[in-house]
């Protein structure tokens, strides 16, 4: 049983998203990169699944998300190492492949979707090219004599899918709480040799035009008024949320 | 909230930890109408205040940060945000247990708690620490910890109870309006604001706020990392954010200190990480605040090896996790200092690059220099005036701050020399220089030749009279060359690079009355007098002391020093009337010296003007002709000897110096450096330094460099002068009185000779501690050789009881006891008392 947990070097959102001039990419300047919280949560389900491997395909600076994914308890790493930016799903997912056949894999986690691109991709298209069952958008995920146990939460309630291995799981946040790396697992993750590797093939790129940002959401801020005036407007909508009796 | 007013008495840009104390401290003396602003909210806007480590070591080598650290505790405890927790300093190596040695001297020199103590003492205390790991340690009782932000939150309140504040957050300033050079408006994107006075507070957005004034503030935005590891259940069983002493790692630049349940760990050990104020993100782009940038891992994993080695059991705990890491912004400067003080531009001030450590201590000293003119603590160290302008270019201050980054938890020592960005200003006569082996030292940028290589040659000629020193430390960035160049000097004559003095010139209707209100001495003499004189602040402390000479009936010349001369420049600035000038003549006027018992045969031999005594008296100037070049001649010494400083055109400097050298040769004259001029001709003169004797502390009475008589003309700090004279006329005793003391046995236990450098306390001679009238214990200001006494001269404040000649009191070096004598009280000099050698 070994599982394979990919990640992806992306800019942290959580804060107002910049875009780098071109378009092509968000740019991470003052918010630094990280990987998504989907991500943060596969790899924590992979940590306690147990033999976990994470990979990524990025440039040199994408080590820094393996080496994130070593000091919270993942035991090996893989890089491809390319320009993350000129692959496009069904590349990525040509390249998860080549390292799930190489390396005897069985399980396959990943993020629901990308953080930077939102793409909801490369899951399905590695579950076709390998021929493997697909469970999308699972928050908790576990592994008991070769079945796979993934739970989702659906808009018609809660689902639970067993499925044989080997499988391929993509998971969204709220089931774990990925931990953060301790101290000795950070000085652990830093001497775990990476193993690279080249792309298998060239590219056919993402076909991405550019990306926009939405426009900003219209203020939801209402002036009640200024000085004792406002006292009656605040009053009243106190008593229409229920915050004061009538 | 509060909307932004029309108009303001002053104008407080910031609201960290500086700002708001400056707030209060503004309000509390009386200050109305003050408008605070900030572009973030409250009470943590952002800036590097929200993210301070606020842990406060009170021991730091300069007095100056020193007082106001202190200062700075007592308004904390005084708030109620302190708490004691006591501090240790580690010494991996024995450089380092050296370092914490002088660490004690400067505890027991400022009279701060401190005590060197073992590993186990240390384990005692620390009981997860690894004792393995260092072999002793610097204790601090007082040290602890404060909550900045609650501070500052009490603080604004404090001025807003008097009614004396108006604060208005999230409102972004957007420029600052000059007019006729005084500062007049604040624009910002919720309104403009008129008003009188602009302190600019805001960190690491100072330079920027600086720049729409036109004033560079010339600090940079530098990271430093910092984790939290927890919960640590060795830490979690404990009430409260504090239960250990915080432990600084000096070997390897950390520091561990704990917070709650987590151990925070800070580095100053990475690379230096610099950002400029305009690349800082705004609010809405950060993820934690402007100034929490996001951690870069890779930089802090050697740090992290390091805090493991030292708390294995307590990092490594089960369950403890880094959650927290930030590349936190703080700011630095190009020498280390904060930036204080009125800009150049009448009205907008600055307080900035200033640590938590500092803050409040800060915000009084600025408020009472706002409102009086002058603070009780020094801080002219700080002084934005004292920039020179290379030093206001932003590549200076990135330079120097990545190569002072790292030191610091340093060992520094006091005579220490950057190496990045000199060679900013050279004296014409550079090359000559280099020929002759000089070896440079910078002050305000200038290269000055501290020694000369080419003058070793007397060390076999002078014997042991150079006062040789064997131990490293003591003889670090200096060399008995400097020795052997002052026992020439005195014994033929020496010629002396002077090219650095700052110089300007006044000139006009007003200069008589301009100089006048500023110096203490009478200026008002004949046209080619030169004078010595004091300058003080209106509460009668030291500004400066320099020397004028009077050109002509409207046009006087006054040089002082390099390091303060850009603050003396601003100070008379300020004092010149309208219609009247005042005229840098730095970079176009050389100074060269020429002193020794054979400095007249050598001037009297390149010129036809009469020099002889009776041509050309002591403190008189005028115009001769050496070889040709028309030099302005000054007979005045610095180091006790007969001779003059020439002013020569800079096109001619380096010709004038080449005649002077080749001349003088044959009288016997060499090159001589500052390590002379600075120290060792100096010292054997009692000759005192502004920075070093002469501060706002001190005053002209407890220098001893009152004069029978009181100009009647009125100056700065006139009452208070008179005042100190009525005291002592009346028989009160000063407060301290300037000494030199001779050290009468340099054997230290090993049996090496020890000696030295300055900053030591004195104490009794068995250790008992001395203290002034103001409460002070005494120090030595300047340490150095007197060849030729062969003795080393230590300059001290002591209380009048013990400044005595005869007494018997010891200096502490590196926490040894050394025998001294006090040699001459006030104004006497121990070489040439009676001053025959200036004839």
């Amino acid at each position: 049983m070994s599982t394979l947990v990919c990640v992806k070097r992306v800019v942290d959102s959580s804060s107002e998203v910049v875009l780098t001039e071109d378009g092509q990419a968000v740019d991470g300047r003052y918010a630094g990169f990280t990987m998504s919280a989907h991500e943060e949560c596969a790899v924590e389900l992979a940590v306690r699944i147990g033999a976990a491997t994470v990979m990524t395909l990025g440039d040199a600076d994408a080590v820094e998300q393996l080496r994130a994914a070593l000091a919270v308890g993942c035991e090996a790493a893989t890089h491809v190492v390319a320009d993350a930016q000129a692959f496009g799903p069904a590349d990525v997912a040509r390249e998860v492949a080549a390292i799930v056949r190489d390396g005897g894999h069985d399980l396959v986690l990943l993020g629901n979707d990308a953080a930077d691109t939102g793409d909801f991709q490369v899951g399905i298209r590695l579950s076709y090219e390998l021929g493997w069952p697909v469970v999308n958008g699972a928050t908790l995920v576990s592994v008991d004599d070769g079945v796979v146990t993934a739970e989702v939460d659906g808009p018609d309630g809660h689902e639970t899918y067993r499925v044989p291995l080997p499988a391929v799981v993509t998971v969204l946040e709220g089931g774990v709480a990925p931990r953060y790396p301790s101290v000795p697992g950070r000085m652990k993750a830093k001497k775990v040799p990476i193993e690279e590797r080249q792309p298998s093939a060239a590219p056919a790129g993402p076909a991405r035009v550019r990306l926009l940002l939405p426009p900003p959401a219209p203020s939801t801020v209402q002036v009640l008024g200024k000085g004792p005036e406002a006292a009656a407007a605040v009053v009243d909508l106190f008593e229409q949320l229920g915050v004061l009796a009538r | 909230m509060a909307t932004v007013p029309a108009s303001a008495k002053v104008v407080v840009i910031g609201a960290g930890i500086v700002g708001n104390s400056l707030v209060h401290h503004l309000a509390r003396l009386g200050w109305r109408d003050i408008v605070q602003l900030d572009k973030g909210p409250l009470p943590n806007p952002g800036g590097s205040t929200g993210h301070a480590s606020n842990f406060i070591f009170t021991v730091d080598h300069s007095r100056e940060i020193t007082d106001l650290t202190l200062d700075s505790v007592k308004q904390y405890q005084e708030m109620g945000v302190f708490t004691q927790s006591g501090g240790f300093e580690l010494a991996r190596t024995e450089e380092r247990m050296e370092e914490l040695r002088r660490r004690m001297s400067s505890a027991r020199a400022w009279g701060i708690e401190a005590e060197l103590v073992s590993p186990d003492f240390v384990k005692e205390k620390v009981p997860f620490i690894e004792t393995d790991q260092f072999i002793g340690a610097f204790w601090t009782p007082g040290v602890g910890v404060v909550d900045s932000l609650r501070a500052g939150t009490i603080m604004r309140e404090r001025a807003m109870e008097l009614d004396a504040l108006t604060v208005v957050a999230n409102v972004e300033v957007t420029g600052l309006d000059v007019e006729g050079g005084r500062i007049r408006r604040v624009r910002t994107d919720g309104g403009d604001i008129e008003t009188e006075y602009v302190v600019i507070a805001c960190g690491v957005w100072s330079p920027k706020i600086g720049d729409m004034a036109g004033v560079s503030i010339p600090l940079t935005p530098a990271v430093h990392q910092m984790i939290s590891v927890g919960p640590c259940p060795q830490l979690a069983e404990r009430e409260g954010e504090i239960s250990f002493p915080i432990v600084r790692d000096m070997d390897t630049f950390c520091y561990e200190r704990q917070h709650g349940a987590d151990m925070e760990v800070g580095s100053y050990a990475h690379r230096a990480i610099l950002h400029e104020p305009e690349e800082i993100p705004t609010i809405e782009q950060s993820k934690l605040s402007p100034t929490e940038m996001p951690f870069t891992s890779d930089d802090f994993d050697p740090q992290l090896e390091q805090a493991y080695e030292l708390m294995p059991e307590l990092l490594g705990a089960e369950g403890a996790e880094m959650r927290y890491a930030i590349n936190g912004l703080l700011s630095l400067t190009c020498d280390g200092w904060p930036i204080l003080g009125e800009s150049e531009v009448q009205g907008l001030w600055t307080a900035a690059a200033v640590w938590i450590k500092e803050g409040p201590g800060v915000g009084r000293a600025v408020a009472e220099w706002m409102v009086n003119g002058h603070s009780e603590i020094d801080v002219s160290h700080s002084d934005i005036a004292r920039f020179h302008p290379h030093q206001k270019r932003r590549e200076h201050t990135r330079l120097r701050t990545t190569e002072s980054f790292i030191k610091t938890y340093g060992i520094i020592h006091p005579a220490e020399q950057y190496e990045s960005d000199r060679d900013q200003r050279l004296a014409p006569m550079h090359e000559s220089q280099k020929k002759l082996g000089a070896v440079f030292f910078e002050t305000g940028g200038w290269e000055r030749p501290f020694w000369y290589e080419s003058n070793a040659a007397l060390l076999d000629q002078y014997g042991d009279a150079v006062m040789p020193r064997e131990h490293e430390w003591d003889s670090r960035w200096w060399s008995p060359i400097i020795n052997a160049e002052h026992l020439r000097m005195r014994e033929a004559a020496g010629v002396i690079d002077l090219s650095a003095f700052e110089i300007f010139d006044i000139a006009g209707p007003g200069a008589l009355a301009a100089v006048q209100m500023t110096c203490v001495a009478q200026c008002d003499v004949p046209v080619g007098k030169v004078v010595y004189t004091p300058v003080l602040d209106a509460a009668g402390g030291f500004r400066s002391d320099l020397t004028v000479m009077r050109l002509g009936e409207d046009h006087f010349r006054v040089v002082t020093g390099a390091a303060h001369g850009p603050a003396d420049r601003q100070w008379f600035a300020r004092h010149v009337p309208d219609g009247t000038t005042l005229t840098s003549r730095t970079d176009d006027v050389v100074t060269i010296g020429l002193w020794g018992p054979r400095a007249r045969d050598i001037l009297a031999g390149l010129t036809s003007d009469d020099v002889t005594d009776g041509g050309f008296g002591f403190l008189t100037c005028r115009e001769i002709q050496v070889k040709g070049t028309a030099v302005l001649a000054s007979r005045i010494s610095y180091v006790g000897e007969l001779g003059w400083e020439l002013y020569v055109a800079a096109d001619d400097a380096a010709g004038v110096w080449d005649t002077l050298l080749e001349s003088g040769a044959a009288h016997g004259a060499v090159p001589v450096g500052i390590g002379v001029y600075g120290t060792t001709g100096r010292i054997e003169k009692g000759y005192r330094a502004f920075g070093y004797e002469l501060d706002a502390e001190r005053s002209i009475v407890e220098a001893g460099m009152q004069r029978p008589k009181v100009k009647a003309a009125d100056f700065v700090g006139r009452d208070a002068y008179l005042a100190q004279r009525a005291r002592l006329d009346s028989g009160e005793a000063p407060a301290s009185v300037l000494c030199t003391l001779v050290v009468d046995d340099h054997t230290s236990a090993s049996g090496v000779k020890r000696y030295m450098l300055g900053g030591e306390p004195i104490l009794r001679r068995d250790g008992g501690t001395l203290t002034d009238g103001h409460g002070h214990h005494p120090y030595v200001t300047t340490a150095g050789s007197a060849p030729s006494l062969g003795k080393h001269l230590l300059l001290a404040y002591l209380p009048p009881e013990e400044a005595v000649i005869g007494n018997d009191l010891a200096v502490s070096y590196m926490e040894e006891l050394y025998p001294v004598t006090v040699g001459s009280v006030d104004a006497t000099p121990l070489l040439d008392p009676a001053n025959e050698r200036l004839r």
